[in-house]
């Protein structure tokens, strides 16, 4: 494994599968009266949000929790960043208090890149989502849910999604759950293809390794996963889309839509749900739809990646930084 | 001010000649000329070109002089082989005065190093509603000629009209920034197959393509000059081929770093890469340098950009636009251009002093190296090859994409008016 985790594109096969097994052996832990692995004790990692996201630091400080880490919360809001401190300030006062790891969520696409290999810090760096860019440990909880739900919970073991058929369906512009997915995917050999009306694709698209398509209805029927993403009500007003009407019409998930899907095949969503827009309340309550069961495998996938990038079955060391003088 | 003769030196790059200076003046061009009574150079070898002249530098002063002042700013252009530039109106408070530009002109005189020429703002503000006064800093001491919003795009198209037509009264030309500013709302970098990996928000070619195709037909129509700042991509060259081939009066620049330098640079997020226009393709970056080969584009501009350490050392997002360019301008056309065999050496003093000094109607610089002629002249070791090293730099900031990497050339004397400025790479 390597020291940080930015992108999806970086990780191989291998170190996606050992991941997704490790993450399968964690989420066993959830199932113990005591909830708790001593894997993490005497570390400390911290949280820097610089984006308001509740759900995915709410899963990564349980994950850190778990794993007995020491854990520390810091949201831009209200302190020294909104005064105009750099990111790498920031960054530094952290680690200055003896970090071993810092989870990062940015604005700006690239900032945990910039963090990782700027000579800022010494801390493992996670990426827990920047900009339009990438969001990791998104990816691998999503391809940890499919390989439950396709493969099997223990037939999936070493295994990748190799012929999967996955349909990603929304703003994909925007969206850096979709970069990181068609990245881990194809990495772990499935067939992504991308859906969405042309405005709410990059330019550029035709070199990712997927299909791309301006029709849902088409696409449904061979698919094993249809991932919808959320739909912001305002990118309306930038004329991506003439109406919220017209785009859940062309490219909302309702249950008509849903039963002309495989039997098999299962509905995901990264949350949070715009229900009404991109999908239905009728598909996103129906079992088939697998979003809550994505928020616990988030918890379990985000142990592994501490676990596996913390060297987890280490004796915690002190880092250099920390104790030199300065 | 005394006698000095450069010994043996590449004219432009042709046969060894001696070259007389005394004064401001070059006296003499010949072989063999006595060194008697003058200080000799011994120049074997290197090249010897008209002092270069720079059509789009950032000086910074007033306002942000904690990234340039008018003194490293010019020092910085001695180093790299300049004696005259000009600098944008962009500064705060903005060069839409008689007195801003007045005040920056002044501080050039004073500096000693490379003359100053203002440019002056096309409108008030750089906001692209009102008209600058023009003819005020065209009267003023500075004689301002150049008039440019660079950094903004005049957007309006009856503004432009307008500036357009109205320098004509004097000889003026504006120099357009060629930016559609709705196409480019949240632009990061060049919009292309890496700015969807990078998830960085898109600067489409179209829309610095739309505004140069507007631009030519409004200068056709009204019967004026039009000079557009820093071409970037392979259809700006389009473009300016098509408006030259119909008569149009447009010129048209490039910088180094859009001859050397690709987007894929930008899969680092090192703000370093970060500049207006972006760093585009491969295919751009050959599309430019056959179109200076060929003339379409008329000369080279750095669009010397100097920013404060903390402007780079940030994320992509928070991180300021541009790169300085001004020590490392000749080193990058003489990797891209000379060593390529694109251009010669006389190709070299065409479109980094003759034709910059006329576009901008510069008086005694850009002008050829013969007796009587200005003795601004800038001597080359093109054989040196070295790293980049920031920390050497004359100007104020450090904010270079070639930090470490291996460039050829390296200027040794710049002389203004006959004063040597840069001796042995070391300003006096």
């Amino acid at each position: 494994m390597q020291r940080h985790l930015i992108s999806a594109a970086d990780l191989t096969r291998d170190d996606a599968v050992l991941i997704l097994d490790t993450a399968e052996e964690m989420a066993r832990v959830a199932d113990r009266p005591i909830k708790k692995l001593p894997t993490l004790r005497g570390r400390t990692v911290v949280n820097l949000f610089f984006e308001d996201s509740t759900r995915t630091r709410i899963s990564f400080e349980a994950a850190e929790k778990r794993l007995s880490a020491d854990v520390i919360n810091f949201t831009a809001k209200g302190s020294s960043v909104s005064k105009g401190e750099s990111l790498k300030d920031t960054a530094q006062t952290l680690e200055a208090m003896g970090v071993d790891a810092v989870v990062i969520r940015h604005g700006a696409s690239g900032a945990p890149y910039r963090l990782a290999t700027s000579g800022w810090i010494d801390a493992h760096v996670i990426n827990a989502g920047d900009g339009t860019h990438q969001h990791p440990t998104q990816a691998l909880l999503d391809a940890f849910t499919m390989r439950r739900r396709l493969v099997g919970r223990d037939a999936g073991l070493g295994q990748d999604l190799s012929g999967r058929r996955i349909t990603i369906v929304g703003d994909v512009l925007h969206s850096r759950v979709a970069r990181s997915n068609v990245d881990l995917l194809h990495t772990l050999g499935a067939e992504v293809t991308l859906v969405a009306p042309p405005t709410l694709l990059p330019v550029g698209v035709g070199s990712w390794p997927c299909e791309v398509s301006y029709d849902l209805d088409s696409t449904l029927t061979k698919s094993d996963a249809v991932m919808m993403l959320r739909v912001q009500r305002e990118r309306m007003n930038a004329a991506f889309f003439p109406t919220e009407r017209e785009y859940s019409r062309r490219y909302g998930l309702d249950g008509e839509r849903m039963a002309r899907m495989p039997g098999h095949a299962i509905v995901m969503h990264p949350g949070p749900m715009v229900r009404g827009m991109e999908i239905t309340a009728d598909v996103a309550d129906s079992d088939r739809c697998t979003v809550i069961e994505q928020v616990t495998n988030g918890v379990s996938i985000r142990m592994a990646v501490l676990y596996l990038l913390l060297g987890g079955n280490e004796p915690a060391v002190t880092h250099a930084r920390t104790t030199e003088e300065k | 001010m005394s006698k000095i003769l450069i010994r043996g030196a590449k004219v432009l790059g042709g046969e060894p000649r001696d070259v007389l200076i005394d004064g401001g003046t070059i006296t003499q061009v010949g072989t063999g000329l006595s060194g008697e009574g003058a200080e000799v150079v011994e120049a074997a070898g290197r090249v010897l070109l008209p002092g270069l002249v720079d059509l789009h530098t950032h000086l910074r002063e007033p306002g942000r002089e904690d990234s340039e002042t008018v003194l490293t700013g010019t020092r910085a252009a001695a180093s790299g082989g300049y004696t005259n530039v000009f600098a944008m109106a962009n500064t705060f408070p903005v060069a839409d005065t008689a007195g801003v530009v007045e005040q920056v002109w002044r501080l050039g005189q004073e500096s000693g190093y490379c003359d100053v020429q203002p440019i002056g703002a096309v409108t008030v503000g750089l906001e692209g509603r009102k008209l600058a006064e023009l003819g005020a800093m065209h009267e003023s001491a500075a004689g301002v000629t150049v008039f440019s919003d660079d950094g903004k795009c005049v957007h309006d198209a009856v503004i432009m009209r307008r500036a357009l037509e109205y320098v004509k009264a004097f000889g003026g030309v504006v120099a357009q920034h060629a930016q559609e500013p709705r196409l480019t709302e949240g632009a990061e970098m060049n919009e292309g197959v890496v700015s969807a990996q990078l998830g960085l928000g898109g600067w489409p070619a179209v829309a610095e393509e739309s505004v140069i195709a507007r631009d030519v037909l409004l200068a056709e129509h009204v019967g004026s000059r039009v000079h557009i700042c820093h071409l970037s991509t392979a259809g700006s060259v389009e473009i300016v081929r098509w408006a030259k081939s119909r008569g149009i009066d447009v010129t048209a620049e490039v910088t180094p770093h859009h001859l050397l330098l690709t987007d894929e640079l930008v899969r680092t997020y090192n703000p370093v890469y970060k500049v207006n226009p972006p760093l585009r393709t491969e295919r751009d970056v050959m599309a430019l340098r056959e179109a200076l080969a060929d003339g379409t584009i008329d000369i080279v501009a750095t669009d010397h950009a100097p920013h404060p350490h903390e402007d780079k050392d940030c994320e992509w997002a928070a991180a300021a636009m541009g790169m300085v360019g001004l020590e490392t301008a000749l080193s990058v056309v003489q990797e891209t251009m000379v060593d390529t065999g694109l251009l010669d050496w006389a190709g070299v003093a065409d479109r980094m002093s003759f034709e910059p000094a006329r576009i901008g109607r510069a008086t005694g610089h850009g002008r050829p190296v013969s007796a009587g002629e200005p003795a601004n002249l800038t001597l080359v070791d093109t054989a040196y090859r070295g790293l980049v090293d920031p920390a050497g730099f004359a100007s104020r900031s450090r904010n270079t994409p070639y930090e470490g990497r291996e460039l050829p050339g390296r200027v040794t004397h710049t002389w203004l008016r006959g004063k040597a400025t840069l001796v042995d790479g070391k300003l006096t």
